[in-house]
């Protein structure tokens, strides 16, 4: 599950992903005119619209992108930086960018590869981006209370406008759609003939076409995870998945053999697992188990995925959910806790005894509620020294 | 010798998309330009004058986000393979050439200062808003982010607002 950095990729191996992104991004955007000015502020003068249409088709194409890789479980949207809003000065600071684009005629990525291709107004640019960043260093106590001012945090556009993911996307898809062909007559008009590249008309009819369809199909698109989560709540869903069980006992010998194959995913709240917790087991919700933490967990070879909570349909739900995301080895504590409690835990004697096998079990129950709570006990202080180790949003921005 | 002719832009914009995606499934972070800018300048005021960057606030900030070298920073890799993918591409398409560009009704004198003054509003305010097209508007819409859209329309916003009074540079 992406993002592939830090584990997949690690940070220093990061830095040549960098370099080949850029150049990668660097030769794109060359090869489609963004190192001259004169290109470049055809956007705002009628006459060359390039601008416009590369960008939008970026943009929409990894919006798409996104929206389905989060959607198949391929991304974990909550560690990717979303890059925050500080309302007043990303305004004010958009407007400056905006008079510097129609006076230099590049932006920072623009003038950079211009000046690649031998460009000297491009390296001016450069030049000059240097100290504006000077006077911005320089004089910061006098711009400190603009440039925090109005923190929103890292919202993302459609939590700020009250309407879903999908909508939105497919709002963005028709715009872009609609741009693409107002400008091609805006440009036709201010030019007197239309744009040479664009001769095959019936093409762009079948691009826009198969554009449609993708904003129809992303605003018709489910949420996976959405999806999962309601119909879990419904109990025949949850209890016809074949999950297999584990008894008491089975855990609790695991637990003291110290069988390094267990995996523990308890679903109980915070409060609840923060006062008891088995060894080998972390904390989750049911929404917590689509994220990377728990992917990583899960995807592992050779491991028993073992659901708990209090009662055992509320496990089952959990369970469900992992099958139906394809995990494997999945099981669920049979009573749950609470049976795993009086069985082991707080085990008593029974009156009478029935049989050999009973005596065996409640043999080995007298020992594990010895042996049992001296683990959780241990695996608590380590858990105090060791810290809570959790993913973190990526660092990113400029 | 013959220059070849420009991309197709939606094609363009296509591949670009694509680069993004994978630089966000990848890195869990989009593109990005004048935060390099912001890295090279920090490192020649330390050379310079050396211990200046721990007492200034605004340097303050950024170390303490970016710790170590402020050279060893993703945008700044990114950047270094900017300048070399233009340059391929400028060289196979028989673009490189030492050129100041200017409209015809302009000059060396006013492309020059526009350049300077142009890229000095620029590299302030990409560092007021956050990122410049690339880092805030790009990225930003790539993941729906409320603060690069804000931006975004800010930027174009702006010069669509401005155009007008600088025309005389360009038509």
């Amino acid at each position: 599950m992406g993002p592939l950095v830090p584990e997949v990729i690690g940070n220093e191996l990061n830095f040549i992903v960098a370099l080949f992104i850029g150049i990668a991004f660097g030769f794109i955007l060359e090869q489609a005119g963004f190192s001259t000015s004169k290109k470049l502020v055809g956007l705002f003068y009628g006459y060359d619209f390039t601008v416009l249409r590369v960008f939008f088709t970026a943009g929409v194409t990894a919006m798409i992108g996104v929206i389905a890789f989060n959607h198949w479980g391929l991304l974990d949207m909550n560690l990717v930086y979303v890059n925050p809003t500080f309302l007043k000065s990303a305004i004010v600071g958009g407007l400056i960018m905006g008079l510097g684009f129609v006076v230099g005629g590049f932006c920072p990525g623009t003038s950079v590869c211009a000046a690649a291709i031998g460009k000297i107004d491009g390296m001016i640019f450069v030049g000059g981006s240097f100290l504006g960043v000077m006077i911005f260093a320089e004089g910061y106590p006098l711009f400190e209370n603009l440039y925090l001012s109005d923190a929103w945090g890292n919202v993302r556009v459609f939590e700020s406008l009250g309407m879903s993911q999908s909508f939105f996307a497919f709002l963005m898809i028709i715009v872009a759609v609609g741009a693409f062909w107002a400008t091609t007559l805006v440009e036709k008009r201010v030019n007197g003939e239309p744009n040479p590249i664009f001769k095959r008309v019936k093409l762009y009819y079948g691009l826009t076409a198969i554009a449609v369809l993708i904003a129809i199909s992303a605003f018709a698109l489910p949420d996976r995870k959405e999806n999962l989560l309601n119909k879990v709540n419904d109990e025949n869903f949850t209890n016809s998945a074949k999950v297999k069980l584990m008894t008491s006992d089975e855990l609790a010998f695991r637990i003291i053999d110290d069988d390094k194959n267990i995996q523990i995913f308890d679903l109980r709240i915070k409060k609840d697992f923060d006062s008891l917790n088995l060894p080998k087991s972390n904390n989750y919700t049911l929404g917590s188990l689509f994220e990377k933490d728990a992917d990583k967990l899960l995807s592992l070879k050779n491991k028993k995925n073992i659901f708990i909570a209090d009662d055992e349909l509320t496990a089952k739900k959990g369970a469900a959910i992992a099958m139906k995301l394809g995990y494997t080895d999945i099981y669920i504590l049979q009573g749950g806790l609470e049976q795993f409690k009086k069985d082991i835990i707080y085990f008593k004697m029974p009156e009478t005894v029935n049989s050999q096998s009973e005596k065996d079990t409640y043999r080995f129950r007298t020992k594990a509620s010895g042996l049992i709570p001296k683990l959780i006990q241990e695996n608590k202080e380590k858990q105090k020294s060791s810290g809570e180790k959790k993913q973190k949003r990526v660092v990113g921005g400029c | 010798m013959n220059e070849k002719k420009y991309m197709n832009p939606y094609l363009a914009g296509f591949f670009l998309g694509l680069i993004l995606l994978a630089t966000i499934y990848i890195t869990g972070r989009g593109l990005g330009a004048s935060g390099a800018v912001k890295s090279v300048y920090t490192t020649i005021v330390e050379s310079v004058f050396p211990g200046y960057t721990s007492s200034a606030k605004f340097y303050q900030e950024y170390g303490k986000e970016h710790p170590g070298n402020p050279l060893k920073n993703w945008l700044v890799f990114e950047v270094i393979g900017v300048i070399i993918g233009a340059f391929i591409s400028g060289l196979i398409s028989n673009r490189l050439k030492f050129k100041l560009e200017y409209s015809p009704k302009s000059s060396t004198k006013v492309r020059i200062a526009g350049a300077l003054i142009g890229g000095l509003l620029f590299g302030f305010g990409a560092q007021l808003g956050r990122g410049c097209t690339s880092g805030a508007a790009l990225s930003g819409m790539a993941v729906l982010s409320t603060g690069g859209l804000i931006t975004m329309m800010a930027i174009f916003g702006g010069a669509y607002l401005f155009a007008y009074f600088f025309r005389k540079m360009w038509i």
